[in-house]
């Protein structure tokens, strides 16, 4: 049915369905024009991974601001201006050498986006939200994550209200960095739990 | 290596998040649809549950389908079901 290798045919058939919802909540007076602009804008250019790697720096810098962040994530976030949908209900998990953390929405493609933007596509795909279930130490091999073997590998499943981030180990050799440059260090892999820094 | 299963191109991307990360859409209807689901879930007085709802039963439906035409799918169901337009 689908035929994605004709990208010169003029609309898909779901592109056309889009844009008759836009058309109808917008003649019907339900959606503003410059407020959908502004949302497109703001999730193509906008939101990203930054505002988690500015959460994971301070955390690594400030310790009261750490036990915040992992008392109630959801205030310790918004504490540096970073809130919305799919937001409200954060926990931070804290990798340590004997734990890692990797997140997953088996159902869907649940995701913190006001701290990681939107989900890439690789997450939201079938083998990754059924295999990091079944066999994590594989797949996350296969990811190029190398987990120690010693190190406990617990897989978060975002399907619940829950949205996680992974509080990446800081790396070593990085005490004398700014806040700044420890943020740039910080990777959306290594805040999934698919990347280690 | 990779395995087969990674058919999705955005496996390679860089991921450091200096600016935002990588693209996430990969056709301008995308973001559209995207924009049109917030918008909607909030003129309608709904939270994000409830589109959530709809989008976990279109991907259940056939999770052989491209995600965001399962969005598309979740889209209309939910305006269908929020009264938004009746």
């Amino acid at each position: 049915m689908r035929d994605d290798l004709h990208h010169a045919r003029p609309s898909s058939p779901v592109e056309d369905r889009v844009a008759a919802l836009e058309s109808l909540l917008v003649d019907k007076g339900i959606l503003d024009p410059t407020a959908i602009e502004a949302v497109v804008e703001h999730y193509e250019h906008t939101v990203g991974p930054m505002n988690g790697a500015k959460v994971v720096a301070r955390a690594w810098i400030d310790h009261a601001y750490r036990e915040r962040l992992l008392t109630d994530a959801t205030a310790a976030i918004a504490e540096l201006g970073f809130s919305g949908p799919e937001g409200d209900h954060m926990v931070v998990l804290e990798n340590t050498p004997e734990v890692h953390n990797v997140v997953v929405c088996t159902l869907c493609s649940c995701y913190p986006w006001p701290v990681l933007g939107l989900p890439p596509n690789w997450y939201k795909s079938p083998p990754y939200r059924s295999r990091m279930v079944r066999e994590p130490r594989v797949l996350l091999t296969e990811m190029g994550c190398i987990v120690p073997e010693e190190c406990e590998i617990r897989v978060w499943d975002s399907s619940a209200e829950i949205r996680y981030l992974v509080l990446p180990i800081r790396p070593a050799g990085s005490d004398s960095l700014s806040e700044d440059a420890l943020a740039e260090r910080v990777t959306r892999d290594a805040m999934i739990g698919v990347a280690r820094l | 290596m990779r395995t087969a299963d990674w058919r999705e191109e955005a496996f390679f991307e860089p991921t450091v998040p200096r600016s935002n990360g990588a693209a996430v859409f990969d056709a301008p209807w995308q973001p559209r649809a995207l924009a049109l689901a917030v918008l909607s879930v909030e003129a309608a007085g709904c939270s994000w549950d409830d589109f959530r709802r709809h989008l976990i039963t279109a991907i259940g439906e056939d999770d052989g389908r491209q995600y965001w035409d399962s969005w598309v799918t979740a889209l209309g169901a939910f305006v269908a079901e929020s009264g938004l337009v009746a």
